[in-house]
């Protein structure tokens, strides 16, 4: 015994003291489910794309885009971005601009011909697709993913569906849309255009082993209206595809477009770029009802359209028509009130949706059918076995996404259905709603704006309205991200630990807890800023 | 601001680290290789704002010297939790000195240290620290003369407004209002009463020292930035650094960053540099907050929020933050990107 004055025992260090025994609550690391993934039709993992693109690795972004939705640039166009709603950063400025850093990322794949990873390999089964909208395209792109020769058979002359013949150019150039449906068939989905599917049944005899239908909605609704012989009353289906055609659609200098959708919308707006002085749209309820989205009619008003709400047509006359001015009963519901006036009109263009024509369906049994829909199991197989269908035939929800996300899932049914097993969907993890996150964290930065083509041009020309980004602006808005929910490798629990109880394990790699000194304090789990840790009372 | 902040980098210079930030730029904190000064094993309580502070400030102390520090410590929480006999969590030259001379003991050390020659390697450098019971009490003598004398020492005062290691018992630190074992929450004026209050960093700016700081565990870059700033200048110098107590402030475990964070944002405690007795910058309120918002979850308030809240009590503390806010100039501006 060699010690100091006073001094009994060896130096010793507190590692040797194992706190970890006093926690009565353990923290955990998780993955939630941020709301913006939460809110995407097509079932992108926004989040994570945004993740890579956040560090400048836009063709990793675009590459995990992509695995769930094979058209970024189409979607950063004409996707109403139901994950902007939904989207944490609201709560703090303003919603993260995801839409816009897509169509960045679309534009990007363009510009430099990122391809899609490999397919695995090949099965040897065969799939139907019938029609080429975005239901058909993300369906036969998710059945080449996994394995399957994927054959799309289409009506039109072209592919695309109502992205092409219904869409405007000004909103989704052609070019866009061209080399994303390229880059599929390049992908391995063999396309046969001008192929109209007469009976589904018979199709099939071709060699298929399933079928996936994706025919849309595509047959107007009509209202009665009485007119006069030389009065043109059109639908708005038939006017947006006749401006695929040669000869654009004669409307004159008056156009009234009657219903309050987005399709009267894009009318209004087609019409008043082929040269119409007034463009007028007829609804018959409030601009509150309107199923267009607020940003389309603010760009019409701007165009210079008018609205007329809270009215009905009654007549077309020769070269007016006559309208009836509605009130609100106190349910809400328009009622006539004998008021009437008389507009100029040289054509009326009738907007009131679209049904879905089912006539290839017609001799297969089983089939459901309600209200114009045909009825789809959570697997998005019809009541005939075999038969899957998705798209505006299948949902009263019609969106470009919402059609890809049905397409993604029926493209994963089928691939269980053909190995004889039924798809099961892996369980969701919890939200991460703000509250779960600590907003404190994340420095202010407001949103990036689009650039918009000036009102001169939109009024004449059929160029894109909304502008992109450019790669800083890109990059500022992907950062915008909270990462809500998933580990951002931002160090604060690492950080603020008291106990030095979170192991660091590298770029990539995250944390680990090391419970042999974790008091269960709770600090990290109060001061991750994006909500990846929870709290879990210890057994005993 | 003591640091530039990163403009924009999606969390900017907020969180301890950030993956979009090149390694040099992120927190000591941040990195895998920080020295741990402090080391697991500690018996702090659980969320303790005292062992927190302590291991930002020495290894940002470390980081500026290539880890050439000695440490005094005074008798208090952060002594006894992290030395009882024969164990010790500090990975440091460390010297254990009574409650109220450690500014004395290290002023010796830096002393010492010239005699011997040793300061021939510039980079050892001597830091006291001690609770605010062994700086703003019983320690104050010596600090102050350690001051006057501008002995080579960062002294470093962890604030969290009481006598905690004995039992939460009030200090000259302790806000008003605030109940304690002393000061209960009974009478009349229930909790610490309304004196003149004495803010040492003040005190120590009076002294025109070098270098005199405020900061506290919600600001790490801040702080960390504190502590470099302080191991540029020799002579002595001054960081408070408030560290909330869960034990003593009666909240829970999890919130000790939160309260320090809520104390920042309402005015409560002003965080600032001074050099040579003139502020040199502040760190601005980013969301500003009533006081009342730091004080009702604190239970050494709870007396304020009774069944008839004292209304006047929170009022005469507003007054206090707002002379704060109007005296440092901690009006929130606006965040640039
Ligand atoms: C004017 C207008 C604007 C719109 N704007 C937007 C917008 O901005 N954003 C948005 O998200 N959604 C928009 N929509 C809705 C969106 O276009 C549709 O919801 C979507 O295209 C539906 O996709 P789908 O694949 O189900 O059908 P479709 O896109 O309609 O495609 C169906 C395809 O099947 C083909 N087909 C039909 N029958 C047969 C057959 N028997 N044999 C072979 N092929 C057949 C058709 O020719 C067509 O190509 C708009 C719709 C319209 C009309
Ligand atoms: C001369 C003397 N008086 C009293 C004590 C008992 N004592 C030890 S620590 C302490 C209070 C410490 O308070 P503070 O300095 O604020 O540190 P904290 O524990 O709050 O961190 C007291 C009174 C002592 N050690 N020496
Ligand atoms: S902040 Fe990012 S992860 Fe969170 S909802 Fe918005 S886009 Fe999604
Ligand atoms: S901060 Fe540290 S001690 Fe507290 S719960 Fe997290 S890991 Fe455990
Ligand atoms: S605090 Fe930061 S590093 Fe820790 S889990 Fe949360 S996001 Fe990841
Ligand atoms: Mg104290």
């Amino acid at each position: 015994m060699d010690k100091p004055f006073a001094i009994t025992l060896d130096p010793g260090s507190s590692l040797a003291n194992r706190t970890g025994s006093w926690r009565t609550f353990r923290p955990e690391y998780l993955d939630r489910l941020p709301p913006c993934n939460a809110a995407c039709p097509a079932g992108e993992n926004i989040q994570g794309w945004l993740f890579h693109a956040e560090s400048g690795d836009y063709e990793k972004a675009w590459q995990s885009l992509v695995e769930n939705n094979p058209l970024p640039a189409i979607m950063g166009r004409v996707c109403y971005h139901p994950c902007e709603g939904g989207c944490n950063r609201q709560h703090v400025d303003s919603a993260v601009g995801i839409n816009s850093v897509e169509r960045f990322l679309g534009d990007e794949a363009r510009k430099q011909g990122w391809k899609f990873a490999p397919p695995a390999a090949s099965t040897g089964k065969r799939v139907l697709v019938v029609g080429s909208g975005p239901a058909g395209l993300s369906a036969a792109y998710h059945l080449t993913r996994l394995g399957h020769q994927a054959v799309i058979y289409e009506a039109a002359p072209l592919a695309g569906g109502m992205m092409r013949f219904g869409i405007p150019k000004y909103r989704l150039p052609r070019e866009v849309l061209d080399a994303e449906i390229k880059r599929l068939t390049d992908f391995g989905v063999e396309l046969h255009l001008q192929t109209k599917v007469a009976d589904v049944l018979q199709a099939m005899k071709d060699g298929f082993d399933a079928v996936f239908l994706g025919v849309g909605a595509h047959i107007a609704k009509r209202a009665y209206i009485p007119a006069g012989d030389a009065n043109k009353v059109l639908d708005a289906v038939a006017v947006l595809r006749g401006m695929e055609g040669h000869d654009a659609p004669m409307l004159g200098r008056k156009v009234v477009v009657y219903g309050g959708g987005n399709t009267a919308i894009d009318v209004a707006r087609t019409a008043r770029r082929l040269g119409a002085e007034e463009a007028i749209i007829v609804y018959r309820r409030t601009r509150d009802k309107m199923p267009a989205h607020d940003f389309e009619v603010e760009e019409a008003l701007q165009e210079g359209i008018s609205i007329k709400w809270l009215s009905t047509i009654k007549e077309a006359g020769e070269s007016d028509i006559m309208v009836e001015k509605m009130a609100l009963d106190d349910k809400g519901f328009p009622q006539p009130t004998g008021e009437f006036e008389r507009i100029e009109a040289d054509s009326v263009v009738l907007a009131l949706g679209q049904d879905a024509d089912l006539s290839l369906l017609e001799n297969v049994p089983g089939l459901v059918v309600e209200g114009g829909l045909i009825q789809v199991d959570a697997g998005m197989m019809t009541g005939h076995p075999g038969v899957f269908a998705g798209g505006d035939m299948a949902g009263s929800e019609r969106t470009v996404t919402v059609a890809v996300g049905h397409g993604k899932k029926a493209a994963r049914a089928i691939d269980a259905w053909l190995r004889g097993e039924v798809y099961a969907p892996p369980p969701k993890p919890e939200i991460a709603t703000i509250e779960r996150m600590n907003s404190w964290y994340y420095s202010d930065a407001p949103k990036t704006m689009r650039p918009v083509l000036d009102i001169i041009r939109r009024q004449s020309t059929f160029e894109e309205v909304l502008g992109g980004l450019d790669e800083s602006n890109a990059l500022f808005e992907a950062r915008r991200c909270m990462s809500c929910g998933n580990c951002f490798e931002c160090d604060n629990c690492y950080g603020v630990c008291p106990d030095n109880a979170v192991i660091k394990l590298g770029p990539g790699k995250r944390f680990r807890f090391n419970y042999d000194y974790c008091k269960g304090c709770g600090i990290c789990a109060a001061e991750c800023p994006c909500g990846a840790i929870r709290m879990v009372a210890e057994e005993n | 601001m003591s640091f530039q902040p990163v403009k924009f980098y999606q969390t900017g210079t907020f969180t301890v680290g950030n993956r979009l930030l090149p390694p040099e730029e992120r927190s000591v904190q941040a990195s895998a290789k920080r020295f741990n000064s402090i080391n697991s094993g500690h018996r702090a309580c659980q969320g303790c704002g005292e062992a927190l502070g302590a291991r930002y400030a020495i290894d940002a102390a470390m980081e500026a010297t290539d880890g050439q520090v000695i440490a005094a410590n005074a008798t208090g929480c952060l002594e006894v939790f992290s030395t009882p006999y024969p164990e010790t969590s500090w990975q440091i030259p460390w010297i254990h000195s009574l409650f109220g001379n450690t500014a004395a003991v290290a002023t010796g050390i830096a002393a010492a240290l010239k005699v011997k020659g040793l300061s021939q390697n510039p980079k050892t450098r001597v830091v006291a620290q001690g609770g605010d019971g062994g700086t703003t009490d019983i320690g104050f003598g010596c600090l102050s003369g350690m001051f006057e004398r501008n002995d080579d020492v960062l002294y470093i005062c962890y604030d969290n407004g009481g006598y905690m290691n004995t039992g939460v018992q009030r200090s000259s630190a302790t806000p008003p209002a605030a109940r304690t074992a002393t000061t209960m929450a009974v009478g009349p004026e229930p909790g610490n009463v309304f004196g003149q209050g004495k803010f040492v960093p003040a005190i120590a700016m009076a002294h025109n020292i070098p270098y005199v700081a405020t900061a506290t565990v919600a600001d790490l870059r801040d702080l960390e930035a504190k502590v470099r700033r302080a191991m540029e200048f020799r002579g002595a110098r001054y960081i408070h650094i408030l560290v909330p107590c869960p034990l003593g402030w009666g909240t829970p475990s999890q919130d000790t960053i939160k309260m320090a964070r809520l104390a920042k944002e309402t005015g409560i405690f002003p965080v600032f540099e001074a050099e040579h007795g003139e502020i040199k910058s502040v760190l601005a309120i980013r969301r500003p907050l009533p006081v009342e918002d730091y004080l009702r979850p604190q239970k050494r308030y709870a007396h304020l929020f009774g069944k008839t809240p004292a209304l006047a009590t929170i009022a005469h503390i507003q007054e206090l933050a707002d002379r704060n806010i109007r005296k440092y100039g901690l009006q929130a501006r606006k965040e640039g990107h």
